[in-house]
This record gives structure tokens, sequence and C-alpha cells, in this order.
């Protein structure tokens, strides 16, 4: 493979019924940066159904060069039309790098692309950064979170990986700059077309995304009954936070399970955590230590949350959370 | 009707801790298991089992004493078992790993191939998806619930972040199954008796239909740089205080960050 | 000599202690405070196989060693000691017989309903006036046709009510003692047959104990279990039989209790520290510890002895007397190192205190055990 012929940090950008999706824009902010350290170009890739005129939106968050397929074929996700026509602007362009967000696409058109690709992906990367030899280093927890590996792909192009969402920044949008936009055409082999979608619901409640959230109280099994609920819910109405919780919590029903902060439920960066009774298994650790600002209350002075907390307060969570409500109130 | 599961014999993460003095993983007496998500897809092959009659094969890819997690399989009801091991096979990443298990598969007739969405070890989610376009076949991941027409369609629901599809496809096809989906039977104890005298059959390079050049290291395009611990962020200031001064404390923090 | 565990064993292990874990573990207070039987975990248990353990495979059981059967039992009282002794009697005091005294006939009839959990069995042996005694037998039963008629009753019969199938002893003979006595399969539909009283218990509180009534109860003749007037030692070598049962019961609860303490003495802090740092609290939980250890091998040597066909049944009352009594201790002193909340219901420690008295009683008490193994060494 002759790697100096793949050049560009490449996008897949993921729209939902012409939405483009949050984390797409946080990867053209990353891609920025890599673009920058490379000296090379951002491309947004931007595929789907009547959605040629978001290509601007994207060039006002970071990207060059905007290549849009716009086909009937490609209006709600499904593997195979997305995975064809990537995989054709992957032959047209040869990308140095090509970014998806590691969502329930991303994850799923991610490794049939690199399979028809033969190239190598990485999955679910929380950093990317630009080595000395100018090959993409990408980062990952494995082992549950317990480890970090930080994986490369030397002999193969493009490099792929999957990035979690909440993790990069995106670029406040600027619309001076001038992108180009390229129309192209999709050779489609519609035999290969064998999953049909019947309906794509959306439930009810499930709109909650906490990793947004600019202020963030997380309840954990030390306040896990209705009594503690109740003043943490309290407590978000006077500082307009979102609740989340940790595994415990989610587990034992009493807070949904998009609201889970860790390894098995969202990575968050708020500006503001609060860990309330949550003692700070490594899992949920990996999800919230990033985060601007972290408070921890707990009873328990050994508890690990304190290893990752900027203030740390040994004592009753319900009293001190009661009494905070009342004086922010007061 | 015949089923193919992929299970993976991973480390139980839930148990494995850091030694704090090193940064190391204490992988010492962590038990070994079916990856979870992999238990929920032989559920569903098992499921398939009872309501139709399938024949169910379980295949594991690993090193000889992943032999265990077939046992189990056995145990819990499976009618075959194949162990895919090779040193050919040593080093691979998840592509390297998915053109071993495709070349198994292509020795196999199936009509519903079945694997996990992701092992906790790696959380990767590449290998089914992988499988699935090296042998040309459609591809359903994330799958929470399916029906079988007992002719050849399957009709799935599929979790994504807001909600859930309903998709339809007909057999061979490959499902990634989450475990939330499926909750995993219980071994029962005539399996467990007969399990070690049921036959194990040890696949190596020889028996599978794939290019050498696409295994192991050599068929890896990705490689470890770098593995670490995460590092330990020094922790902030810890006060053991009344509740009345805790919330003081707290305030003025609050105000420092400008968020009140 | 090989004291590892074999992979079918450590297979089994992971198996009962993630059902134990998951669906006993859950219910085992409830059933404690409201004295209820769990029919729910009974029928959760059946289609596992849990029901047959050590009854083979053509007879519909799983085939199973008394090894498995004696982890079985040891990892469910762990949780819940009434769930224990709800499969021990079943297994070692009704299907367990009928196996060994059974004709094929009887074996073909009543084994695959009671291994797969479909019939529930129990035992009958005890009366108001015949206790450790048994000889002093007061039921009887008289040959009639084609039948035979019992009369009389039993008392403290373990899972009765939610039995189907009763193993009854009886006086065929009366002028003979324990030489007239005869064994019955009594099914509860059978005429004359009735389940009388359910006793209050100290512990165990959700096995199912009450009085047996047989008021002219036909049994007919093809349901008379071994021979005629060989009752008595059939009752006495299933007892033999049962201690393992009762015995991997009450290791489970020291197990249970030990779990919960260590678990508990790590947690708890006092002047600073956790109590598992004080001397006090080490020497006396690696004691306890070493008791248990020292039961569990007891209990194995006398599933092992049964399984290899050798003569166990020394074996099983040392494994028995040493289990029960170390369950006491356990729960005992465990109750003491949680301190005031041991004595609440918060934790599961006076529960399993409370069960564990049992064990020191049926199936023969501790000084019965004594007996029998002094009866060995001094013969």
């Amino acid at each position: 493979m002759e790697k100096s012929a793949y050049k560009g940090v490449f996008v897949f950008v993921e729209q939902r019924k012409g939405i483009i999706q949050n984390v797409s824009l946080e990867l053209m902010g990353k891609a920025r940066d890599l673009a920058d350290a490379l000296n090379d170009k951002v491309y947004a890739i931007l595929v789907g159904n009547k959605i040629t005129d978001k290509a601007q939106m994207l060039i006002a968050h970071g990207a060059d060069v905007v290549v849009c397929a716009d086909a009937p074929e490609l209006d709600d996700y499904l593997t195979e039309p997305y995975t064809q026509a990537i995989y054709h602007i992957v032959n047209e362009y040869k990308p140095s790098i090509l970014m998806l967000g590691a969502t329930t696409i991303g994850r799923d058109l991610g490794p049939r692309l690199s399979a028809r690709l033969g190239t190598g992906l990485t999955a679910d990367c929380t950093k990317l950064e630009i080595s000395e030899e100018k090959e993409l280093l990408m980062t990952r927890p494995a082992f549950g979170g317990n480890l970090m590996a930080t994986i490369v792909c030397k002999e193969h192009r493009p490099q792929m990986s999957t990035v979690r969402a909440g993790v990069m920044r995106k670029l406040p949008a600027d619309n001076s700059p001038k992108g180009e936009v390229i129309k192209i055409e999709i050779p489609f082999k519609k035999d290969k077309f064998r999953v049909k979608l019947l309906k794509s619901v959306k439930e009810k409640g499930a709109m909650v995304d906490i990793s947004e959230a600019k202020i963030l109280i997380s309840c954990g099994r030390g306040m896990a009954n209705d009594e503690g609920l109740k003043i943490i819910d309290d407590l978000a109405k006077t500082l307009k936070a979102q609740v989340s919780a940790s595994r415990a919590v989610v587990d034992a029903g009493l807070v949904p399970h998009d609201r889970q902060v860790g390894q098995t439920g969202k990575t968050v960066r708020p500006d503001l955590y609060f860990a309330v009774g949550i003692s700070g298994a490594i899992q949920h650790l990996a999800g919230m230590e990033e985060s601007d600002f972290i408070v921890a209350i707990n009873r328990d002075k050994t508890a690990p949350i304190f290893q990752v907390a900027d203030l740390g307060i040994v004592g009753d969570a319900k009293q001190i959370l009661k009494q905070l409500n009342e004086r922010l109130n007061g | 009707m015949n089923i193919v599961v992929c299970i993976k014999q991973v480390p139980d993460t839930t148990e494995i801790k850091i030694n704090p003095v090193t940064g190391t993983l204490i992988r010492d007496g962590v038990p070994s298991i079916i990856n979870p998500d992999d238990k929920a897809g032989l559920e569903l092959a098992l499921s398939l089992k009872d309501s139709f009659n399938a024949h169910v094969t379980v295949i594991t890819m690993g090193p000889p004493q992943a032999e265990d997690v077939l046992r189990e399989a056995y145990a819990m009801g499976v009618d075959r078992a194949i162990l895919l091991t090779d040193a050919k096979f040593a080093g691979a990443d998840t592509l390297a790993t998915s053109h071993a298990l495709a070349g198994a598969l292509r020795k196999l007739d199936f009509d519903l191939l079945v694997t996990g969405r992701q092992a906790i070890d790696g959380d990767t989610a590449q290998v089914g998806p992988q499988i699935a376009e090296h042998l040309d076949l459609p591809q359903v991941s994330y799958l929470e619930h399916l029906d079988f027409d007992g002719k050849k369609t399957f009709t799935i629901k599929r979790r994504i972040e807001d909600g859930y599809e309903m998709l339809q496809v007909d057999g061979p096809c490959v499902v990634t199954v989450l475990s939330g989906a499926y909750r995993p039977r219980y071994m029962s104890v005539s399996g467990i008796v007969e399990a070690y005298s049921k036959n194990v059959e040890i696949w190596g390079f020889a028996q599978i239909d794939v290019d050498e050049k696409d295994l192991g290291l050599n068929g890896s395009p990705t490689r470890v740089h770098k593995a670490f611990s995460r590092g330990v962020k020094s922790a902030g200031q810890l006060y053991e205080v009344d509740s009345t001064e805790a919330v003081g404390i707290i305030m003025s923090k609050l105000k420092e960050k400008f968020i009140i | 000599m090989d004291f590892s565990l074999t992979k079918t064993e450590n297979l089994f292990l992971q198996m009962i202690k993630d059902f134990a874990e998951n669906e006993v573990k859950p219910l085992a207070a409830e059933v404690d405070e409201q004295e209820r039987f769990p029919v729910e975990t009974v029928k959760k248990m059946a289609p596992l196989g849990i029901m047959g353990i050590p009854i083979p495979v053509k007879y519909g059981g799983a085939g199973g060693t008394n090894i498995l059967y004696s982890m079985a039992v040891e990892e469910l009282s762990a949780v819940c000691a009434t769930t224990g002794v709800i499969v021990s009697a079943h297994t070692s005091l009704c299907a367990v017989p009928i196996l060994e005294y059974g004709t094929e006939e009887q074996k073909q009839k009543y084994l695959p309903k009671l291994a797969s959990g479909e019939w529930l069995g129990a035992f009958g042996l005890t009366e108001p006036n015949a206790g450790t005694d048994a000889s002093a037998q007061q039921t009887v039963a008289i040959e009639s046709g084609d039948n035979y008629i019992l009369t009389g009753s039993k008392i403290f019969i373990t899972n009765s009510g939610y039995a189907d199938v009763y193993i009854v002893l009886a006086m065929t003979d009366k002028s003979q003692g324990t030489r007239g006595i005869t064994a019955f399969i009594v099914e509860k539909n059978f005429p004359g047959f009735s389940v009388g009283k359910k006793e209050k218990k100290l512990g165990i509180r959700g096995s199912a104990t009450c009085e047996l009534i047989m008021e002219n109860c036909v049994v007919p003749k093809e349901n008379m279990l071994g021979k005629l007037s060989k009752g008595f030692s059939l009752a006495m070598k299933t007892l033999d039989g049962g201690r393992i049962g009762i015995a991997a019961q009450a290791l489970g609860i020291a197990q249970g209790a030990m779990d919960e303490t260590v678990k508990y003495v790590k947690e708890r802090k006092q002047f600073n520290k956790p109590i598992s740092a004080f001397q006090n609290t080490q020497f006396q939980m690696a004691d306890l510890e070493t008791r248990i250890v020292a039961a569990r091998l007891l209990v194995r040597q006398a599933a092992f002895k049964k399984d290899k066909g050798q003569a166990y049944s020394v074996d099983a009352a040392m494994a028995k007397l040493y289990a029960s009594e170390t369950a006491m201790e356990v729960t005992n002193k465990a109750i003491q190192f949680h301190g005031g909340y041991g004595y609440t219901r918060e934790y599961p420690i006076e529960r399993m205190f409370r069960d564990a008295k049992i064990t020191e009683i049926y199936e023969g008490t501790s000084e019965v055990q004594r007996m029998v193994i002094a009866g060995a060494l001094l013969r």
C-alpha cells in the first residue's frame, strides 16, 4: 500500500431524519485539530436523502470540503446502502483518516466498512492525536475501563476509528470560512439490500442526553431511595442540573438507563459533577473523571470517588444537599 | 433450522482490580466467563431450539482452555461445539479474528449466525459485522428481540439511542445480541453431568477456509502501541466537617466557579 | 488421594451458586418472616434437575453423584436453609429409598415424577411417642385383601402438605418390635390419608412441618417398600443417607454466616478501624473457618463413600454431628461479631442462627450421632 496516496481527515457525518448529530460536530472539531497537525484538510462525508443543504453547517464547524451523496436509497440508515456509499467515497478520495461516531450507527457501519476496505478499525476511542511519525494514535479504554490502550494502524489506510460521544469538543459555528461542496453519485448494487426497515420508533423519556448537561447531580447507592432521589431532584431544579446515576441505582430500577454514567452507560464531562453517595467503582470513574469540577459527598472517607474529586466531603449527603438547597433558595 | 453461535471466553472484568501501587491489572483469581452478550445470544439460539427444534452449534476461538466455555454451552443445551485454536491465529486484532471465524463458518451450514454485540474485555463490537462482511451476509446489530416465522424470515427489534427499529431479513444472516435481550438459562444438572463426556471438535488452520495472510498478527492492521492504567488524577481536598460547614465550603467553591 | 474438585464439580458449583444467589437468596427473609413454603423456588429447581441430582438418568434423574447433591444442599442452605432442607428431605428420604429398595415397577412409577420435581417427596417415621426411639412406633398396618390398612399419626414431617408421595413406616407385627416394622409408599390421595396441623418453629420456618394422619388409610400391597418387616433397617439406612444432606445443610448455614461476617467485619468500623483489624476478630474467625473446612471434608468424605458403594454410616454421623455443631458455633459467634445489628432482622444472621439449631436435632440428634460413632468405635 502506498500510504502517501492517502490524504485528508474524513468524518462520517451522522444525520437522523436530516438532523446532524452532535457527535459528528464534535468529530469535526477533533478532525480540525488532527488536520492542522498534519497540515491537511478536513472532509465531511454527508450522506442521506435531501440533506445537501446541511453542508454549510459542516463548513461552519470546521470542514474544508463536504463530500455529499444525496440519494433516496440513503433515506434511513441501513447497513448496506450506507456501506456502499462510504466505500465508494473512500475509494474515490483515499482518506488518510476516517472517523465515525461510536453510536449504534457508527458501530454498525464502521466494522462492516473496515472489513470491506480490509483496513483496521479502533472502537470507541476517547483520545486521538498525531504521533511524530504522523500516524494517528487512537486511545481507548479496555478491560471494562480498567486499562487504556493506544492503538496504531501503521500499514493500512484509511486509519479508522469510532469515537465516543461527549468526549471531543465541537468548534463554535463560524460562518466566515468558505468551503467546497462536492456532490457524488453512488453506483448502488441494490441486490445486496437485504435488510428492510419496517419502522423506527422513538421512545418517550429516552431523549434526555446527560452527556449534554452542564451540571449533573449523580445519585449512587448511598442515596438510592425515594427520599434521597427527592433531595437530588430538588437541588437539580435549583441548579438547573440534570440527574444522573451510577449503575447500581439504574439496575435497581430507580433511574432510567439513559441517565447512567460509566463504562456501560454514558461518558459525561459537565462543568460540574456532583457524585452523591457514589463510592466510585472504576467503571463509574471511567464515565465521569473528565468532568471539569467534581464534588463528591460520601460517608466513607476511603471511597475511591475521592481520588478523582476536586472537592470531597465526608458526611451525610442527605443532610448536606438539603441544607445546600435551602441556602441556595434562601 | 441450523444456528451457529459465536462465543468468547473473557475475564470477568467486574472482578478485575488495579494494584494501587504499581497501577497494573490484578488478574489472579479473576474467573473466566462466557461473555455476557454472547450468553444472551446462546439463549436466543436455545429458545429457537425449544420452539423450532433448531440445531445449535457453538464455536469459540481462543487458547485450549477456552474449551471450558464450550462445556458450559453443552450444559446449557447446545448440540455441537467447536474450538477454533491454532498458533497461526495468535495476536489477532478484530479484523484477523473475524477472518479466522469466517474461515470456520464457511465450513458450516446455517440459517442464522448469532454473536454477542461486544465482548467485555475489548468492548469493540466489531467482530460480528466483520464476519458478516467476509461471508457476504446481511447483518443486524444491537438485537433486542427476534421473531422467526418458521420458514426463513426474521423480524428483529434493534435497540438504538432514542428508541428502536423493527427490521426484517431472510436467513442466512448475522445478528449481534445485547446482553439484556435474553436472560440466559441456567445449566441443567444433567447437562453438567454429561458436558465433559461430549465431543468438542478442535479445528485449526487446516480445517478452515481462509487465506493465511489474513490471520494472526500478520493479518492485523492494528497494533497496540502502548497500554497503561488510567493516570491517577491527584485528589482534591477532602473535608470531614459538620454539614453546615460542608455546605459553606461547597457554596464558596460554586461561587469561585461562577456556577452561582 | 486427590482433594481437588473435578471439572464437572466446578461447573456444577458455578451453576448452583449462581442459582442460589439470584433465585433463592432474594426470597430467604420473606419465606422465613411469613413462614411460607417457597413453591416458586421448587418450580424453578425442578426443570434444572436439582430435585433429582443422584437419581440415575434412566429414572429421569440427572445421574449425578452424592458429592454434587451435597454441594447443592450446601449452596442452597448458605442463602436459605429452608430451601436446603426441602431438597434434602425430598431427595434423601423419599427418592433415594425408592431407588435403593423399590421394585422396578415402583421405580418406574415414582422416580421420574420425583426426580423431575413434578412430585415432591417426604418421609414419615417420627411419632409423638417415637422420636429417637423409633422402635416405639404406634402406627399399624393391617393386611386386608390386596391392601394394607394404616392407622396412626406421624409428626414433624418435612415437606408435608406439599408432598405428593410419603414413605411411611408402620407396624405390621407389633409383637416383633423393630422387626415388625414395614415401609410403605403412600400417595397423598390415598383414602384415609390427611395432613394435620402445621408446626410453628424457631427456624427453617418456610419449610412445611406437619402432622400426618392415617385413618384406615388404604395402601395397595404393591406399595410396600422393601420387604415385610424390614422397614426399621430401611429407615435407619435411609437416615444414614439423609444425614449427608443435613450435614450439607448445616455446613451451608455455617458458610453463609461466615460469608456475611467476612463482609461485615471489613466494613464495620469501631475505634476508627474496621473490626477485621482487631486480633480478637482475626483469631476467632480463623478458628471458625478451620471448623467449616473440616466439616466440609467430613461431608464430602461421607458423600464420596456413598458414591463408591462403601460403608458410610459412621462417616455420615460424624459429618452431621460436626457440621451441625459447627453451624451453631459459627452462627452464634457471627451474631456477636455483628453486635446489635446481628440481633435484628436487618441482617440475615439472626435467621441463620435460628435455622442452625434444627440441624442438631432432626434426622438423628447429636446424641444419636455419638451413639452411632461410639458404637462402631467400641464394637
